[in-house]
Protein backbone atom coordinates (compact mmCIF):
# COMPACT_ATOMS: atom_id res chain seq x y z
CA UNK A 1 0.00 0.00 0.00
CA UNK A 2 3.07 2.31 0.53
CA UNK A 3 3.85 4.52 -2.41
CA UNK A 4 6.72 4.27 -3.76
CA UNK A 5 8.73 7.45 -3.43
CA UNK A 6 8.37 7.14 0.82
CA UNK A 7 9.91 3.39 1.25
CA UNK A 8 9.38 2.31 4.87
CA UNK A 9 8.68 5.43 6.50
CA UNK A 10 5.56 5.89 4.59
CA UNK A 11 3.52 4.92 8.03
CA UNK A 12 1.36 8.09 9.37
CA UNK A 13 1.42 9.53 12.79
CA UNK A 14 -1.81 7.92 13.68
CA UNK A 15 -1.19 4.21 12.76
CA UNK A 16 1.64 5.00 15.17
CA UNK A 17 -0.62 5.99 17.61
CA UNK A 18 -3.14 3.61 17.24
CA UNK A 19 -0.46 0.62 17.07
CA UNK A 20 1.33 1.95 20.27
CA UNK A 21 -2.24 2.43 22.31
CA UNK A 22 -2.92 -1.11 21.51
CA UNK A 23 0.46 -2.76 22.65
CA UNK A 24 0.56 -0.52 26.17
CA UNK A 25 -3.04 -1.53 26.72
CA UNK A 26 -1.95 -5.28 26.38
CA UNK A 27 0.78 -5.26 28.38
CA UNK A 28 -1.15 -3.74 30.81
CA UNK A 29 -3.00 -6.90 31.49
CA UNK A 30 -1.79 -9.16 33.56
CA UNK A 31 -1.63 -12.58 32.77
CA UNK A 32 -4.40 -14.05 35.43
CA UNK A 33 -7.32 -11.48 34.69
CA UNK A 34 -10.00 -13.30 33.61
CA UNK A 35 -12.45 -12.49 31.30
CA UNK A 36 -15.02 -10.29 32.51
CA UNK A 37 -19.06 -11.84 32.41
CA UNK A 38 -20.98 -10.50 29.73
CA UNK A 39 -22.39 -7.43 30.72
CA UNK A 40 -26.41 -7.38 30.97
CA UNK A 41 -28.14 -4.88 29.28
CA UNK A 42 -28.15 -1.69 30.52
CA UNK A 43 -31.26 -0.63 32.12
CA UNK A 44 -33.79 1.70 30.47
CA UNK A 45 -36.69 3.85 31.37
CA UNK A 46 -39.57 6.22 29.86
CA UNK A 47 -39.47 9.89 30.98
CA UNK A 48 -41.83 12.83 29.93
CA UNK A 49 -40.97 16.11 30.56
CA UNK A 50 -41.38 19.51 28.80
CA UNK A 51 -38.89 21.43 26.56
CA UNK A 52 -39.44 24.99 25.61
CA UNK A 53 -42.91 24.60 25.79
CA UNK A 54 -43.28 21.22 23.77
CA UNK A 55 -43.83 18.08 25.88
CA UNK A 56 -41.72 15.37 25.16
CA UNK A 57 -41.39 11.75 26.00
CA UNK A 58 -38.55 9.44 25.75
CA UNK A 59 -37.22 6.21 26.82
CA UNK A 60 -33.89 5.98 27.97
CA UNK A 61 -30.72 4.49 29.35
CA UNK A 62 -31.22 5.71 32.77
CA UNK A 63 -27.39 6.72 32.40
CA UNK A 64 -28.72 9.36 30.34
CA UNK A 65 -27.74 12.81 31.61
CA UNK A 66 -30.85 15.56 31.23
CA UNK A 67 -27.57 17.32 28.91
CA UNK A 68 -27.01 14.22 26.51
CA UNK A 69 -30.97 14.03 26.01
CA UNK A 70 -31.13 17.16 24.44
CA UNK A 71 -28.53 17.37 22.38
CA UNK A 72 -28.37 13.57 21.30
CA UNK A 73 -32.10 12.61 21.77
CA UNK A 74 -34.09 15.96 21.11
CA UNK A 75 -31.38 17.30 18.79
CA UNK A 76 -30.96 20.27 20.37
CA UNK A 77 -27.48 21.11 20.21
CA UNK A 78 -27.61 24.57 21.42
CA UNK A 79 -26.75 23.67 25.13
CA UNK A 80 -23.11 22.64 24.76
CA UNK A 81 -21.34 20.06 26.87
CA UNK A 82 -17.90 21.75 27.90
CA UNK A 83 -16.68 20.02 31.29
CA UNK A 84 -19.46 17.69 31.78
CA UNK A 85 -18.55 17.92 35.59
CA UNK A 86 -20.53 20.98 36.78
CA UNK A 87 -17.17 23.11 36.28
CA UNK A 88 -17.64 25.04 33.34
CA UNK A 89 -21.48 26.05 32.76
CA UNK A 90 -21.61 25.35 29.09
CA UNK A 91 -24.76 22.94 29.44
CA UNK A 92 -26.42 25.79 31.75
CA UNK A 93 -30.30 25.08 31.13
CA UNK A 94 -33.60 26.63 33.11
CA UNK A 95 -35.77 23.76 34.61
CA UNK A 96 -38.97 25.10 36.32
CA UNK A 97 -37.55 28.44 36.43
CA UNK A 98 -34.15 27.70 38.09
CA UNK A 99 -30.97 27.83 36.33
CA UNK A 100 -28.74 23.96 37.06
CA UNK A 101 -26.00 21.96 35.32
CA UNK A 102 -27.78 20.04 33.00
CA UNK A 103 -24.71 17.75 32.74
CA UNK A 104 -24.92 16.66 36.94
CA UNK A 105 -28.68 15.57 36.22
CA UNK A 106 -30.09 12.43 34.98
CA UNK A 107 -32.83 12.96 32.46
CA UNK A 108 -34.67 10.09 34.62
CA UNK A 109 -34.66 12.79 37.30
CA UNK A 110 -36.97 15.24 35.74
CA UNK A 111 -40.44 13.85 34.70
CA UNK A 112 -42.91 16.42 34.78
CA UNK A 113 -40.22 19.45 34.46
CA UNK A 114 -40.26 22.55 32.59
CA UNK A 115 -36.81 23.05 30.60
CA UNK A 116 -35.92 25.82 28.67
CA UNK A 117 -32.76 25.72 26.57
CA UNK A 118 -31.30 28.91 24.68
CA UNK A 119 -33.75 27.89 21.87
CA UNK A 120 -36.52 28.50 23.77
CA UNK A 121 -35.29 31.66 24.68
CA UNK A 122 -35.52 33.02 21.60
CA UNK A 123 -34.86 32.56 17.69
CA UNK A 124 -33.07 34.31 15.38
CA UNK A 125 -35.48 36.71 14.63
CA UNK A 126 -36.86 37.18 17.30
CA UNK A 127 -33.91 37.57 20.13
CA UNK A 128 -34.61 37.48 23.69
CA UNK A 129 -32.77 40.98 25.11
CA UNK A 130 -30.41 39.17 26.91
CA UNK A 131 -29.29 37.58 23.86
CA UNK A 132 -29.75 41.20 21.32
CA UNK A 133 -27.25 42.59 24.77
CA UNK A 134 -24.63 39.98 23.89
CA UNK A 135 -24.24 40.84 20.43
CA UNK A 136 -24.23 44.68 20.94
CA UNK A 137 -21.97 44.34 23.68
CA UNK A 138 -19.51 41.66 22.38
CA UNK A 139 -20.49 39.08 25.06
CA UNK A 140 -18.48 36.07 23.30
CA UNK A 141 -15.70 35.21 21.08
CA UNK A 142 -15.73 31.65 19.58
CA UNK A 143 -19.28 31.30 21.11
CA UNK A 144 -19.08 27.94 22.97
CA UNK A 145 -19.97 29.02 26.45
CA UNK A 146 -22.58 31.66 25.32
CA UNK A 147 -25.50 29.42 25.49
CA UNK A 148 -24.62 28.45 28.70
CA UNK A 149 -23.88 32.10 29.96
CA UNK A 150 -27.35 33.48 28.35
CA UNK A 151 -29.68 31.19 30.62
CA UNK A 152 -27.06 31.55 33.46
CA UNK A 153 -27.34 35.51 32.58
CA UNK A 154 -31.36 35.59 32.36
CA UNK A 155 -31.52 33.24 35.50
CA UNK A 156 -29.19 36.02 37.34
CA UNK A 157 -31.59 39.01 36.88
CA UNK A 158 -34.33 36.53 38.15
CA UNK A 159 -32.54 35.89 41.58
CA UNK A 160 -31.20 39.14 42.23
CA UNK A 161 -34.97 40.55 41.38
CA UNK A 162 -35.95 37.44 43.95
CA UNK A 163 -33.40 38.60 46.62
CA UNK A 164 -31.09 35.66 46.48
CA UNK A 165 -28.45 37.00 48.72
CA UNK A 166 -24.75 36.12 47.69
CA UNK A 167 -21.20 36.46 48.56
CA UNK A 168 -20.53 39.63 47.60
CA UNK A 169 -23.36 41.19 49.65
CA UNK A 170 -22.10 43.08 53.06
CA UNK A 171 -25.70 43.03 54.58
CA UNK A 172 -27.28 39.66 53.34
CA UNK A 173 -30.41 40.37 55.29
CA UNK A 174 -30.70 43.47 52.74
CA UNK A 175 -32.36 43.10 48.56
CA UNK A 176 -29.13 42.55 46.75
CA UNK A 177 -28.61 45.19 43.56
CA UNK A 178 -27.73 44.65 40.12
CA UNK A 179 -24.48 45.66 40.20
CA UNK A 180 -20.94 45.06 38.56
CA UNK A 181 -19.61 42.75 41.49
CA UNK A 182 -22.86 41.01 42.12
CA UNK A 183 -23.24 40.16 37.84
CA UNK A 184 -19.24 38.69 38.46
CA UNK A 185 -20.14 36.79 41.57
CA UNK A 186 -22.73 35.26 40.06
CA UNK A 187 -21.88 34.60 37.27
CA UNK A 188 -18.72 32.56 38.33
CA UNK A 189 -20.01 29.09 37.54
CA UNK A 190 -19.69 30.14 33.54
CA UNK A 191 -16.44 29.54 32.26
CA UNK A 192 -15.38 31.65 29.15
CA UNK A 193 -12.18 30.70 27.62
CA UNK A 194 -12.21 33.63 25.66
CA UNK A 195 -12.49 35.93 28.13
CA UNK A 196 -15.54 38.03 27.71
CA UNK A 197 -16.43 38.40 30.94
CA UNK A 198 -16.21 41.79 31.15
CA UNK A 199 -18.78 42.36 28.34
CA UNK A 200 -21.32 39.86 29.08
CA UNK A 201 -21.40 41.47 32.97
CA UNK A 202 -21.88 45.00 30.55
CA UNK A 203 -24.57 42.85 28.41
CA UNK A 204 -26.46 42.11 31.37
CA UNK A 205 -26.37 45.35 33.16
CA UNK A 206 -27.92 46.55 30.01
CA UNK A 207 -30.86 44.26 30.30
CA UNK A 208 -31.27 45.43 33.86
CA UNK A 209 -31.17 48.67 33.27
CA UNK A 210 -28.39 49.51 35.45
CA UNK A 211 -24.74 50.22 34.65
CA UNK A 212 -22.22 48.09 35.16
CA UNK B 1 -20.51 5.11 34.29
CA UNK B 2 -21.74 1.65 35.71
CA UNK B 3 -25.78 0.40 34.74
CA UNK B 4 -28.13 1.17 37.41
CA UNK B 5 -31.79 1.07 37.69
CA UNK B 6 -33.98 3.66 39.16
CA UNK B 7 -36.95 3.80 41.09
CA UNK B 8 -38.68 6.83 43.24
CA UNK B 9 -39.63 6.63 46.69
CA UNK B 10 -42.96 7.89 48.22
CA UNK B 11 -41.83 8.13 51.97
CA UNK B 12 -38.77 8.82 54.17
CA UNK B 13 -39.09 5.03 55.39
CA UNK B 14 -40.07 3.67 52.04
CA UNK B 15 -36.54 5.07 50.39
CA UNK B 16 -34.25 4.21 53.40
CA UNK B 17 -35.77 0.17 52.84
CA UNK B 18 -35.39 0.35 49.41
CA UNK B 19 -31.56 1.17 49.67
CA UNK B 20 -31.12 -1.32 52.67
CA UNK B 21 -32.62 -4.42 51.14
CA UNK B 22 -30.28 -3.88 47.77
CA UNK B 23 -26.99 -4.19 47.98
CA UNK B 24 -25.34 -1.29 45.74
CA UNK B 25 -28.56 0.89 46.42
CA UNK B 26 -28.02 4.52 47.00
CA UNK B 27 -30.23 7.76 47.95
CA UNK B 28 -29.97 10.34 45.02
CA UNK B 29 -30.96 14.01 45.81
CA UNK B 30 -29.88 16.58 43.57
CA UNK B 31 -27.06 14.72 42.26
CA UNK B 32 -24.59 17.56 41.70
CA UNK B 33 -21.56 15.35 43.64
CA UNK B 34 -22.83 11.93 43.19
CA UNK B 35 -23.62 11.62 39.58
CA UNK B 36 -19.89 13.44 38.83
CA UNK B 37 -17.84 10.62 41.30
CA UNK B 38 -20.01 7.69 39.25
CA UNK B 39 -18.76 9.44 35.58
CA UNK B 40 -15.65 9.17 36.90
CA UNK B 41 -16.72 5.34 38.64
CA UNK B 42 -15.89 6.30 41.79
CA UNK B 43 -18.55 5.80 42.91
CA UNK B 44 -20.88 2.72 41.20
CA UNK B 45 -24.57 2.15 42.46
CA UNK B 46 -26.13 -0.34 41.21
CA UNK B 47 -29.52 1.12 41.80
CA UNK B 48 -30.75 4.53 43.11
CA UNK B 49 -33.72 5.51 45.05
CA UNK B 50 -34.17 9.15 44.04
CA UNK B 51 -35.91 11.17 47.08
CA UNK B 52 -36.77 14.17 45.59
CA UNK B 53 -40.92 13.22 45.86
CA UNK B 54 -40.15 12.69 49.49
CA UNK B 55 -41.84 16.32 50.63
CA UNK B 56 -38.63 17.44 53.13
CA UNK B 57 -38.21 20.59 51.23
CA UNK B 58 -39.83 22.74 53.96
CA UNK B 59 -38.16 25.28 57.10
CA UNK B 60 -40.24 25.34 60.01
CA UNK B 61 -40.26 26.33 63.41
CA UNK B 62 -38.99 24.04 65.64
CA UNK B 63 -40.97 24.21 69.10
CA UNK B 64 -37.96 25.26 71.23
CA UNK B 65 -38.05 28.09 69.27
CA UNK B 66 -35.12 26.91 66.73
CA UNK B 67 -35.36 26.31 63.09
CA UNK B 68 -35.66 22.42 61.73
CA UNK B 69 -34.61 22.26 57.59
CA UNK B 70 -35.64 19.79 55.77
CA UNK B 71 -33.42 17.58 53.80
CA UNK B 72 -34.39 18.52 50.75
CA UNK B 73 -34.25 22.16 50.72
CA UNK B 74 -31.58 23.30 48.45
CA UNK B 75 -28.99 25.67 49.39
CA UNK B 76 -29.96 28.32 47.10
CA UNK B 77 -33.36 28.16 48.99
CA UNK B 78 -31.47 27.59 52.71
CA UNK B 79 -29.43 30.92 51.87
CA UNK B 80 -32.45 32.75 50.94
CA UNK B 81 -34.54 32.21 53.94
CA UNK B 82 -35.31 35.03 55.65
CA UNK B 83 -35.50 33.46 59.20
CA UNK B 84 -31.51 31.91 58.49
CA UNK B 85 -30.72 35.30 56.96
CA UNK B 86 -32.02 37.07 60.30
CA UNK B 87 -31.35 34.84 63.13
CA UNK B 88 -28.36 32.29 61.56
CA UNK B 89 -26.80 34.38 59.39
CA UNK B 90 -23.63 32.81 59.61
CA UNK B 91 -25.52 29.44 57.62
CA UNK B 92 -26.63 32.14 54.88
CA UNK B 93 -22.79 33.46 54.37
CA UNK B 94 -21.34 29.85 54.11
CA UNK B 95 -23.40 28.97 51.65
CA UNK B 96 -23.22 31.43 49.48
CA UNK B 97 -19.16 31.31 49.64
CA UNK B 98 -19.83 27.83 48.15
CA UNK B 99 -20.12 26.20 44.80
CA UNK B 100 -21.98 28.23 42.11
CA UNK B 101 -25.58 29.57 41.24
CA UNK B 102 -25.98 26.68 39.28
CA UNK B 103 -25.18 24.21 42.12
CA UNK B 104 -26.78 25.46 44.85
CA UNK B 105 -30.05 25.80 42.40
CA UNK B 106 -30.05 21.69 42.98
CA UNK B 107 -27.35 20.82 45.67
CA UNK B 108 -29.96 19.52 49.39
CA UNK B 109 -28.91 20.20 53.08
CA UNK B 110 -28.53 16.54 53.07
CA UNK B 111 -26.76 16.21 50.13
CA UNK B 112 -24.02 18.88 50.96
CA UNK B 113 -23.55 16.69 54.15
CA UNK B 114 -22.90 13.57 52.51
CA UNK B 115 -20.47 15.59 49.76
CA UNK B 116 -17.11 13.47 49.39
CA UNK B 117 -13.61 14.59 49.65
CA UNK B 118 -11.77 16.89 46.79
CA UNK B 119 -8.52 14.99 47.66
CA UNK B 120 -7.24 14.86 44.21
CA UNK B 121 -5.80 11.26 45.13
CA UNK B 122 -9.29 10.29 45.74
CA UNK B 123 -10.61 11.32 42.39
CA UNK B 124 -8.03 9.70 40.43
CA UNK B 125 -8.45 6.11 39.92
CA UNK B 126 -5.23 5.09 39.07
CA UNK B 127 -3.77 6.08 42.37
CA UNK B 128 -4.29 4.31 45.77
CA UNK B 129 -6.64 5.71 48.06
CA UNK B 130 -7.71 4.21 51.49
CA UNK B 131 -11.30 6.14 51.25
CA UNK B 132 -11.93 5.11 47.30
CA UNK B 133 -10.25 1.40 47.66
CA UNK B 134 -9.78 0.50 51.56
CA UNK B 135 -6.61 -1.02 52.30
CA UNK B 136 -4.55 0.26 48.65
CA UNK B 137 -2.63 2.76 50.43
CA UNK B 138 -2.98 7.07 50.68
CA UNK B 139 -1.26 8.31 47.65
CA UNK B 140 -2.11 11.78 49.31
CA UNK B 141 0.19 11.46 52.32
CA UNK B 142 4.03 12.33 50.34
CA UNK B 143 2.12 13.76 47.39
CA UNK B 144 0.56 16.79 46.42
CA UNK B 145 -1.17 17.95 49.71
CA UNK B 146 -1.23 21.47 49.41
CA UNK B 147 -5.38 21.72 49.96
CA UNK B 148 -5.48 18.55 52.09
CA UNK B 149 -6.04 17.86 56.25
CA UNK B 150 -3.18 19.88 58.63
CA UNK B 151 -5.33 18.16 62.04
CA UNK B 152 -7.36 15.05 62.61
CA UNK B 153 -5.53 12.90 60.03
CA UNK B 154 -4.21 9.33 60.08
CA UNK B 155 -1.44 7.66 58.80
CA UNK B 156 -4.39 6.36 56.21
CA UNK B 157 -5.84 9.29 54.90
CA UNK B 158 -5.42 13.10 54.82
CA UNK B 159 -8.24 14.27 52.78
CA UNK B 160 -10.63 17.40 54.03
CA UNK B 161 -14.54 17.49 53.81
CA UNK B 162 -15.41 20.28 51.37
CA UNK B 163 -18.69 21.47 52.27
CA UNK B 164 -19.25 25.59 53.52
CA UNK B 165 -22.28 25.16 55.14
CA UNK B 166 -21.54 22.42 57.40
CA UNK B 167 -18.93 24.91 58.97
CA UNK B 168 -21.43 27.08 59.90
CA UNK B 169 -24.01 24.67 61.08
CA UNK B 170 -21.42 23.42 63.44
CA UNK B 171 -20.86 26.40 64.80
CA UNK B 172 -24.95 26.38 65.30
CA UNK B 173 -24.65 23.03 67.08
CA UNK B 174 -26.68 21.66 64.78
CA UNK B 175 -28.82 18.21 64.54
CA UNK B 176 -28.65 15.49 61.88
CA UNK B 177 -32.23 13.89 62.04
CA UNK B 178 -32.74 10.24 60.39
CA UNK B 179 -34.47 7.60 59.53
CA UNK B 180 -33.83 3.80 59.21
CA UNK B 181 -35.07 0.97 57.34
CA UNK B 182 -37.28 -0.07 59.88
CA UNK B 183 -38.76 3.32 60.21
CA UNK B 184 -36.48 4.54 63.81
CA UNK B 185 -35.52 7.96 63.94
CA UNK B 186 -32.90 9.08 65.34
CA UNK B 187 -30.94 12.78 66.26
CA UNK B 188 -27.22 12.69 65.70
CA UNK B 189 -25.35 15.81 66.98
CA UNK B 190 -23.19 17.80 63.75
CA UNK B 191 -19.90 17.35 66.22
CA UNK B 192 -20.11 13.40 66.04
CA UNK B 193 -21.64 13.08 62.14
CA UNK B 194 -18.73 13.55 60.56
CA UNK B 195 -15.82 10.81 61.25
CA UNK B 196 -12.30 11.31 61.41
CA UNK B 197 -10.49 8.89 59.31
CA UNK B 198 -8.44 6.81 61.66
CA UNK B 199 -7.79 3.07 59.93
CA UNK B 200 -11.77 3.14 58.08
CA UNK B 201 -11.31 6.44 56.18
CA UNK B 202 -13.74 4.79 53.70
CA UNK B 203 -16.48 5.93 56.28
CA UNK B 204 -17.06 9.65 56.29
CA UNK B 205 -19.67 9.81 58.36
CA UNK B 206 -21.89 8.07 61.09
CA UNK B 207 -24.79 6.76 58.54
CA UNK B 208 -25.76 3.28 58.61
CA UNK B 209 -26.51 1.60 55.34
CA UNK B 210 -29.99 2.91 53.91
CA UNK B 211 -30.31 5.35 56.79
CA UNK B 212 -31.79 9.00 55.45
CA UNK B 213 -31.10 12.20 56.69
CA UNK B 214 -34.69 13.40 56.91
CA UNK B 215 -33.41 17.05 58.30
CA UNK B 216 -30.97 19.40 60.20
CA UNK B 217 -32.32 21.32 63.38
CA UNK B 218 -30.90 24.02 64.71
CA UNK B 219 -31.64 25.41 67.98
CA UNK B 220 -32.53 28.76 69.23
CA UNK B 221 -30.17 31.98 67.79
CA UNK B 222 -27.83 32.90 69.78
CA UNK B 223 -27.51 36.38 68.52
CA UNK B 224 -24.24 38.38 67.64
CA UNK B 225 -22.51 38.83 64.80
CA UNK B 226 -22.34 36.12 62.49
CA UNK B 227 -19.28 35.97 60.09
CA UNK B 228 -17.50 33.19 57.44
CA UNK B 229 -14.50 34.18 55.55
CA UNK B 230 -13.33 31.80 53.55
CA UNK B 231 -9.48 31.98 51.85
CA UNK B 232 -9.57 30.19 48.22
CA UNK B 233 -7.32 30.65 45.34
CA UNK B 234 -9.34 32.80 43.58
CA UNK B 235 -12.34 35.13 44.34
CA UNK B 236 -15.46 32.81 43.72
CA UNK B 237 -16.34 28.84 43.11
CA UNK B 238 -12.98 27.09 44.44
CA UNK B 239 -13.20 24.99 47.53
CA UNK B 240 -11.14 26.77 50.62
CA UNK B 241 -7.67 26.53 51.71
CA UNK B 242 -9.00 27.51 55.11
CA UNK B 243 -12.31 28.96 56.10
CA UNK B 244 -13.85 30.00 59.79
CA UNK B 245 -17.29 30.67 60.67
CA UNK B 246 -17.71 32.90 63.47
CA UNK B 247 -20.24 34.10 66.13
CA UNK B 248 -19.06 37.23 67.92
CA UNK B 249 -20.73 38.69 70.83
CA UNK B 250 -20.72 42.33 72.13
CA UNK B 251 -18.12 41.31 74.86
CA UNK B 252 -15.90 39.78 72.42
CA UNK B 253 -16.93 36.27 73.23
CA UNK B 254 -18.24 33.78 70.80
CA UNK B 255 -17.73 30.41 68.92
CA UNK B 256 -15.17 29.79 65.54
CA UNK B 257 -14.95 26.83 63.88
CA UNK B 258 -13.10 25.72 60.61
CA UNK B 259 -13.39 24.58 57.42
CA UNK B 260 -10.62 23.27 54.98
CA UNK B 261 -8.73 21.81 57.68
CA UNK B 262 -9.96 18.26 58.72
CA UNK B 263 -12.06 15.50 57.71
CA UNK B 264 -14.70 17.12 59.38
CA UNK B 265 -15.83 21.17 60.65
CA UNK B 266 -13.57 21.58 63.05
CA UNK B 267 -14.38 22.85 65.97
CA UNK B 268 -12.41 23.01 69.45
CA UNK B 269 -14.86 24.33 72.02
CA UNK B 270 -12.25 24.79 74.98
CA UNK B 271 -10.48 27.22 73.13
CA UNK B 272 -13.42 29.29 72.39
CA UNK B 273 -13.14 30.31 75.92
CA UNK B 274 -9.89 32.70 74.83
CA UNK B 275 -11.95 34.57 72.16
CA UNK B 276 -11.41 37.74 74.21
CA UNK B 277 -7.78 37.14 74.40
CA UNK B 278 -7.70 37.62 70.37
CA UNK B 279 -6.61 35.18 67.66
CA UNK B 280 -3.57 33.68 68.38
CA UNK B 281 -4.67 32.34 71.65
CA UNK B 282 -7.98 31.06 70.22
CA UNK B 283 -5.89 29.00 67.31
CA UNK B 284 -3.02 27.76 69.82
CA UNK B 285 -5.79 25.63 71.35
CA UNK B 286 -7.96 24.96 68.10
CA UNK B 287 -4.61 23.39 66.40
CA UNK B 288 -2.72 22.13 69.25
CA UNK B 289 -1.86 18.86 67.88
CA UNK B 290 -2.06 19.44 64.10
CA UNK B 291 -0.40 16.88 61.77
CA UNK B 292 0.68 19.25 58.71
CA UNK B 293 2.75 18.46 56.04
CA UNK B 294 5.31 20.37 54.76
CA UNK B 295 2.99 21.60 51.73
CA UNK B 296 -0.13 22.78 53.94
CA UNK B 297 1.81 23.61 57.48
CA UNK B 298 0.76 27.27 55.98
CA UNK B 299 -2.85 26.34 56.68
CA UNK B 300 -2.37 26.43 60.27
CA UNK B 301 -0.90 30.74 60.39
CA UNK B 302 -3.71 31.32 57.73
CA UNK B 303 -6.40 30.12 60.07
CA UNK B 304 -5.35 32.35 62.92
CA UNK B 305 -4.86 35.52 60.31
CA UNK B 306 -8.10 34.31 58.57
CA UNK B 307 -9.84 34.36 62.26
CA UNK B 308 -8.35 37.29 63.14
CA UNK B 309 -9.94 39.10 60.16
CA UNK B 310 -13.23 37.97 61.43
CA UNK B 311 -12.57 39.49 65.10
CA UNK B 312 -11.45 42.94 63.05
CA UNK B 313 -14.49 42.91 61.24
CA UNK B 314 -16.78 41.83 64.13
CA UNK B 315 -15.61 44.94 66.45
CA UNK B 316 -16.26 47.56 63.55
Amino acid sequence: MSAPSHSSLDISRRAVMVSGAATAAMSALPADVQAAPAPSKPATMPVSFKVNGKDVSLTLDTRTTLLDSLREHLKLTGTKKGCDHGQCGACTVIVNGERINSCLSLAVQHQGDEVTTIEGLGTPDDLHPMQAAFVTYDGYQCGYCTPGQICSAVSVLKEIEAGIPSHVQEDITAAPAFTNMEMRERMSGNICRCGAYSNIAEAMAAVAGAKA
Amino acid sequence: MKSFTYERAKTPAQAAAAVAKQQGAKFLAGGTNLLDLMKLEIETPTHLVDVQDLKLDRIERTDEGGLRIGALVTNTALAADATVRRDYGVLTRAIVAGASGQLRNKATTAGNLLQRTRCPYFYDTNQPCNKRKPGTGCAAIGGFSRQLAVIGSSDHCIATYPSDMAVAMRLLDATVETVKADGKTRSIAMADFHRLPGDTPERDNELERGELITAVTLPRPIGGTHLYHKVRDRASYAFALVSVAAVIQKDGSGRAAFGGVAARPWRVEAAEAAMTQGARAVASGVFAGAKPTEENQFKILLAERTLASVMAQAKG
